[in-house]
């Protein structure tokens, strides 16, 4: 993994506190490419939906959000367990875990809006209580209250621990809650509603463009956690020799005293 | 206390470890039920709450037939929202003097005062959940029967050993210091979301609400069974971890 240097000397450039190194650059060309393809074909070039008309191109955002925000989560649960097994502890995978989590939440976030504005243009509503999307708002919700923990504070050993502890529980009790859900939708025999992103039979560009936005969004997902997990390092190196410079000014002063 | 003999056979170290750990949880358990006996919080403070609760809910909900057809549900939340008061006093006990941190130094085992504090929290919920059954066929009109009281008893321990395991584990990571209070319950009721569902559904076969079926209520018992049993040894597991800060 590229980290930037350590260097808390005077002489260290600009450039040393970037956390840009040139793989993500050309990632990030790249990933703009994809997007204008991706935008172009979506929005201009795919057909519509027979049924759905239009409104079907809100799926070219919706179902790469959503598969980048599973994506996401699975990574802070692997991290999470990496950090807390011995042979392999490091806070980088601590900082991964935080910045993947952080990246999940926002597309988390967008693939619920978007999904709900879906919904209500297709099917007449804005929410659903079957158990996939009641699990993916749970989801949300657990990893809002992950990152809650990760800004408690104290060092950042705590901080790892405490929050590797935290996600792993959160992959435990994820499955029990869509368990739960769908054991409790069951009982209510209400009308599903239509297989949401299920259709069978898609239009080959259409079906070439949703597979564009899932490749493009997880190139953009590994873009942003580098980045994110990179400035993480730099927010802790920070941190550590702010202690650093408050212990040198003090032992300073003391000798100060001492003559 | 009786210190165990020095001895380095791997067999005897687990065998020891057994028994600190069982003797540690009896002893913060009946030290938990003490503290509660002769403070009286529970009875003084959370059952009135919960109490309160429950009427509020009527006011909210402002028709018989509707609060007679969710009367379990009501029940349940009431428990959840009680047990979010109860978790933090459970903790507030021992970070109020340090003494967790002191119990931890003095090489307390951690598993130990996670099933002694789980076990005290669970008995105070009983005889919560009692009591809000209890107000629910008194305000509500619910009705339990001998073989629904059955299935009533058995969901309330099953229901009641879950949320305390959680409780206990969660109120580990949010004790203590400033900043931490509010996020137990953003931490703790998504978390329990399994055991409202199973309970509710198994409360509403017991009381017979909508005509449902006693022994439509026992499946949703495995299902508390199950969450109990996986967050208390999760719990087990983890506590020690998350309270070494």
């Amino acid at each position: 993994m590229n980290t930037t240097d350590t260097t808390t000397s005077t002489n260290s450039s600009p450039r040393d506190r970037v956390t840009g190194t040139p793989f993500t650059r050309g990632l990030g060309v790249v990933i703009l490419a994809g997007m204008t393809l991706l935008i172009i074909l979506g929005i201009f070039v795919s057909p519509a939906d027979v049924n759905q008309g239009e409104s079907v191109r809100i799926m070219y955002a919706h179902v790469p959000g959503a598969w980048l925000a599973y994506l996401a989560f699975v990574v802070t649960g692997i991290s999470s367990a990496a950090y807390l097994w011995k042979r392999t502890r490091s806070l980088t995978w601590d900082r991964i875990a935080g910045a993947s989590a952080e990246v999940g939440v926002l597309f988390m976030g967008i693939s619920l809006v978007t999904g709900s504005l879906w919904g209500r243009i297709t099917w007449g509503t804005y929410w659903t209580w079957d158990a996939r999307l009641t699990t993916t708002a749970f989801l949300f919700v657990t990893y809002i209250g992950y990152l809650a923990v990760r800004g408690l504070g104290g060092t950042h050993q705590q901080r790892a621990r405490r929050s590797a502890v935290l996600a792993l529980l959160a992959v435990l009790e994820i499955p029990l809650v869509h368990f739960s859900v769908q054991l409790w939708n069951t009982l209510h025999q209400e009308a599903s509603v239509a297989g949401r992103g299920t259709d069978v039979e898609m239009d080959g560009l259409m079906l070439f463009t949703l597979f564009l936005g899932v490749v493009v969004f997880t190139l953009m997902y590994v873009w942003l956690v580098l980045h994110r997990q990179r400035s993480l390092a730099l927010d802790d190196m920070l941190d550590d020799s702010g202690l650093d410079n408050a212990l040198t000014a003090r032992r300073a002063e003391a000798q100060g005293v001492a003559r | 206390m009786n210190k165990p003999p020095q001895n380095s056979s791997p067999k005897n170290t687990s065998l020891k470890n057994t028994s600190t750990v069982i003797a540690t949880a009896r002893l913060i358990a009946t030290k938990d039920l003490r503290v509660e006996l002769r403070s009286r919080v529970l009875l003084n403070q959370v059952v009135p709450f919960s109490l309160i609760v429950m009427v509020m809910f009527a006011f909210a909900l402002d028709s018989d037939a509707v609060l007679e057809r969710v009367a379990p549900g009501l029940v349940w939340l009431a428990t959840l929202f009680s047990v979010l008061i109860m978790v933090s006093r459970s903790f507030a006990v021992e970070t109020a003097d340090g003494a967790l941190d002191q119990l931890r130094s003095a090489g307390v085992p951690a598993m130990g005062i996670f099933i002694g504090k789980t076990v005290a929290l669970m008995v105070q919920l009983l005889v919560l959940v009692t009591l809000l059954v209890g107000a629910a066929v008194v305000l509500y009109r619910a009705q339990v029967s001998w073989s629904g009281g059955v299935l009533l008893v058995t969901t309330a321990i099953a229901a009641t050993c879950g949320l305390a395991a959680v409780g206990t584990l969660y109120g580990g990571l949010a004790a203590g210091a400033k900043g931490r209070e509010t996020l137990l319950p953003l931490l703790l009721l998504p978390v329990v979301a399994p055991v409202l569902i199973g309970a509710t559904r198994a409360t509403e076969s017991a009381f017979g609400t909508n005509g449902i079926a006693i022994s439509e209520g026992w499946p949703w018992l495995g299902l508390l069974a199950v969450f109990a049993v996986l967050f208390s040894v999760a719990g087990a597991v983890a506590f020690g971890p998350l309270l070494d800060d």
